[in-house]
């Protein structure tokens, strides 16, 4: 299988603090990748690295097999990146509808009209509650919905890789059921693959196919799910205690 | 009852005029959060070349074609070098300065207004310069009883026209709606494909262009013009501005027509009231900036800082 994302030894600094001090990893196609970690353990930084958002003190971003600093930051979705940033950042007194398809803006010269109408009716179909609200303003929407349009505005493109940060921030267990319901079905129905930053790590190793944790900029643990479970420091710092085994597998 | 609707009709046409001033302002805040002020100045500077057409190429056009088309080649000239101006005028001021921040980017504003109006005071002199009356029509239309001048019939007409494109544009088009995603989160706008430095030249462009056609207008229409009058009318139209909620393109719109009707009347019936017109103004600025700072259409949704 192809790599479609390869972050070698990178390292970013906020001034004088460093955020990420040499971090590796790779996201193959079809593959969704968690990236777990505590608060401020660099995660956010990582994605916003990779996007062109932040400069790269040291390492290479290869996207696809090139340099991603080879594209304008605004030219990744094109390329097939998307990034669907932390705290959903949808804009609030644009509709609902408007979000959405501005989630299509990087890709507008590549898409018929028709092709249009038949990508929000995909992301309608995921998210049944974004077609009700469609004509709402999206500040409007609860804090759950705003969430499913941010992933729905990511996701509409069609990219070859999603950036996801922290989908299930804040929201309530029904509404992260919902949210992992579709990161699945979009990879399995689409093959899109995904590097999901989440704090959630119990929800995170039970979608992903391999996972690695940050801790102060590095990462300090990688492995598949199966693996990483029944490791003790894993299962203690970041699983909180028993019981986790019978959910998971 | 006459008198009134006279005013009214003034009013909205200078209100128009306004308006078309305050989208540049308004443009150009909900996109850089700044307040432009060489705006004002390159409003006068449309003016002017508005005016260097009527009176050294328009003879050849109002020969040939007739004075409207003289009228509108003005105005249109004036637009299209406005938005020259405005793209150098970004180029030279502007974007050396992006990454400074905010407050250097507020500074060199400032400093290219006053080069603006020093240079446009050179080149033009410090007089006032008046519109050929023989090279604008004196046609007059009547309607309802009420005698009003074809000219400002038509700019009145033109200036709502070109509002009701620029509502288009920005509240309809997919361009538009990537123009209001950039004001409210450009690193997310950014993160979709929208090219920040393409919105941003658009807002510099379109909005001098705008200023520069309202310039033309308001020369036909009151006649004279002055080298240093881009600073009161660009309060005014910064009034306007605040008036329909800075950043909301329909606000700025909204504003404009408000505030030059309620000037026009005010004066109007007011004994003495025209010598007070300005003072409405900023006693109108200084209202809705307690009572309202958001203005009329300020955000429905509360926009996070
Ligand atoms: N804009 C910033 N300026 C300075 N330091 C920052 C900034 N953003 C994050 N940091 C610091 O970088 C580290 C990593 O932050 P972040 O990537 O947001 O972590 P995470 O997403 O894993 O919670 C933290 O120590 C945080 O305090
Ligand atoms: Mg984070």
């Amino acid at each position: 299988m192809g790599v479609l994302l390869e972050v070698e030894d990178i390292r970013v600094s906020y001034g004088a603090v460093e955020a990420l001090r040499g971090v590796t990893l790779r996201l193959k196609e079809k593959e969704i990748v968690a990236v777990l970690g505590a608060n401020g353990a660099g995660k956010t930084t990582l994605l916003r690295a990779i996007s062109g958002l932040l400069p790269l003190v040291q390492g290479k971003v290869l996207f696809c097999g090139r340099d991603i600093r080879s594209f304008a930051p605004f030219e990744l979705l094109r390329q097939g990146l998307a990034h669907v940033p932390e705290g959903r950042r949808i804009f609030p007194t644009l509709t609902v509808e408007e979000n959405l398809l501005l989630g299509l803006y990087g890709v507008r010269h590549l898409v018929s009209d028709a092709e249009r109408k038949k990508r929000k009716e995909w992301i309608f179909e995921l998210f049944p509650v974004l077609r009700e609200r469609r004509r709402q303003l999206a500040g409007t929407l609860s804090g759950g919905e705003q969430q499913m349009l941010a992933i729905g505005r990511g996701l509409i493109s069609r990219p070859k890789v999603v950036l996801m940060d922290e989908p299930s921030l804040g929201l309530a267990p029904r509404v992260v059921q919902e949210i992992f319901r579709v990161i699945r079905q979009i990879h399995e129905e689409e093959g899109v693959s995904l590097l999901l930053v989440e704090q959630n790590a119990r929800k995170a190793l039970s979608v992903a196919n391999y996972a690695y944790i940050l801790e102060n900029g590095r990462v300090a643990l990688e492995g598949k799910p199966q693996d990483l479970v029944h490791d003790e420091r894993v299962r203690s710092a970041y699983l909180g205690g028993s019981g986790i085994r019978q959910r998971l597998l | 009852m006459r008198v009134f609707f006279e005013q009214l009709v003034n009013g909205v046409t200078v209100g128009s005029f306004y308006a078309l001033v305050a989208l540049g302002y308004s443009m150009v805040y909900g996109v850089m959060k700044l307040i432009n002020f060489a705006h004002g100045d390159l409003f006068t500077l449309g003016s002017y070349l508005g005016y260097t057409f009527l009176v050294w190429g328009a003879a050849w056009i109002t020969e040939r074609a007739g004075l409207w088309w003289g009228v509108l080649g003005a105005i249109l000239f004036a637009f299209l070098a406005n938005a020259g101006a405005g793209i150098l005028v970004e180029r030279v001021a502007y974007r050396p300065v992006y990454r400074a921040g905010r407050l250097p980017l507020v500074v060199s504003a400032l400093g290219m207004s006053i080069f603006l109006q020093n240079a446009i005071m050179a080149v033009w002199g410090p007089r006032f310069q008046v519109y050929p009356s023989d090279l604008v029509p004196v046609a007059s239309l009547r309607f309802l009883g009420l005698s009003l001048p074809l000219l400002k019939v038509v700019i009145l007409f033109l200036s709502l026209g070109v509002m009701f494109v620029m509502y288009w544009i920005v509240e309809k088009t997919e361009f538009g709606a990537a123009v209001r995603a950039t004001a409210l989160d450009r690193e997310m706008a950014t993160l979709l494909g929208i090219d920040v430095q393409r919105v941003i030249l658009f807002v510099f462009t379109l909005g001098p262009a705008l200023g520069g056609m309202a310039g033309v207008m308001n020369g036909m229409y009151y006649r004279s013009i002055q080298f240093s009058m881009g600073w009161n009318y660009g309060l005014k139209a910064f009034t306007a501005t605040i008036l329909g909620g800075i950043g909301n393109i329909p606000g700025a719109m909204v504003g404009g027509v408000l505030l030059g009707v309620i000037e026009t009347l005010l004066a109007g019936y007011i004994p003495g009231g025209g010598a007070w017109k300005d003072g409405f103004t900023f006693l109108i600025l200084i209202l809705v900036l307690i009572f309202r700072p958001t203005g009329i259409l300020g955000e429905k949704v509360a926009e996070k800082v």
